[in-house]
């Protein structure tokens, strides 16, 4: 018993000692002029939800409720903004060419579609990005209609 | 004091299953039209590459196809656009930049992923040869089955399909002879 509450101390003071690690955080002030939401006419459910589904990992900015600054959730999470930003930036969307954008389209109707974005790890602690059924089929076909008008 | 435990627990946990997920994740310079329209060595190396590619995709080999990714990644970007003209240059330069994104995601992918990003990187090889011409003879072949409808590039007439493998190998047809 002595030993489990040994461990427990040792495992609160490092979990208190990470708190003070410095983290970067992704936000920036103001939106530019390339969003994706400022070229396109976005219906504003269809805004709403990549907003509070994409723009955290996929934007210069990210929201950060309390559990997204304690570690080591905020440490899991500034790796994946990292990859996701690489991958696809809402905000710089129109600074890619059209093919680019075609690319990037399709590349996001199939991850909603199989249901690998957003990221399971993700939605456990940010319920509200979660996807219902409807959702899915209504953001693929905004995709979809703007695929095909560019 | 029991609550506590229990939080710490909670606590440990939930930083395990994150670490767990992170590591989860884890030449010529002919300018003569005659020339250019006849390929040169580094858009033949992409090709050759991405024909290498394809036959992985055919014989469902995932881990070569991730092999072969990475090498047509590393001659995209190896090619040289300064020997054409101004207007193609920046064409080309769109097509190099989204083919590569393709080609590296085809080198970490799985093979169902593979095959979607090798979708869209065929449509950029396709675009890239109507710009810089090659010597071999291709065919353009086209199933109707997979996402609505895919084409790929073949050297050889002969259907085999890179998007279905061993599933469905002979599902396809050519739609157009190249050169």
């Amino acid at each position: 018993m002595k030993a489990v509450k040994i461990i427990a101390i040792v495992l609160l003071v490092a979990f208190v000692g990470i708190q003070f690690m410095p983290v970067e955080r992704n936000q920036s002030d103001g939106v530019p002029k390339t969003d994706f939401m400022l070229v396109n006419d976005v219906p504003s459910d269809i805004k709403n939800k990549l907003q509070v589904s994409c723009y955290d990992c996929h934007s210069n900015n990210t929201q950060y409720p309390w559990y997204n600054k304690v570690q080591p959730v905020a440490w899991f999470l500034e790796g994946h903004i990292k990859e996701g930003k690489a991958e696809l930036n809402f905000n710089e969307w129109d600074s890619l060419s059209s093919r680019r954008k075609a690319s990037k389209l399709r590349s996001i109707i199939k991850q909603i579609e199989s249901g690998e974005m957003p990221m399971d790890s993700y939605t456990l602690i940010h319920k509200e990005a979660a996807f219902s059924e409807e959702e899915i089929q209504q953001v693929i076909k905004y995709m979809e209609n703007l695929k095909d008008s560019l | 004091m029991k609550n506590l435990k229990k939080n710490i627990a909670l606590m440990l946990l939930l930083a395990v299953s994150f670490s767990n997920a992170q590591e989860k994740e884890k030449m010529n310079h002919n300018h003569d039209k005659m020339m250019t329209m006849k390929g040169d060595t580094k858009s033949e190396a992409i090709l050759s590459d991405y024909f290498n590619l394809k036959n992985a995709l055919v014989t469902d080999d995932s881990k070569k196809a991730a092999e072969l990714g990475a090498k047509l990644a590393t001659s995209l970007k190896a090619f040289d656009k300064s020997k054409y003209k101004v207007e193609e240059q920046k064409e080309l330069t769109d097509i190099i930049e989204d083919a590569t994104e393709h080609a590296e995601h085809i080198a970490k992918s799985d093979i169902g992923h593979q095959r979607e990003h090798f979708k869209t990187l065929s449509k950029d090889i396709s675009d890239l040869i109507v710009i810089t011409g090659t010597k071999s003879t291709l065919y353009k072949q086209f199933c109707p089955m997979y996402d609505g409808g895919s084409s790929w590039l073949s050297t050889s007439n002969q259907v085999r399909n890179p998007y279905y493998g061993s599933k469905m190998l002979k599902c396809g047809k050519v739609k157009e002879t190249i050169n």
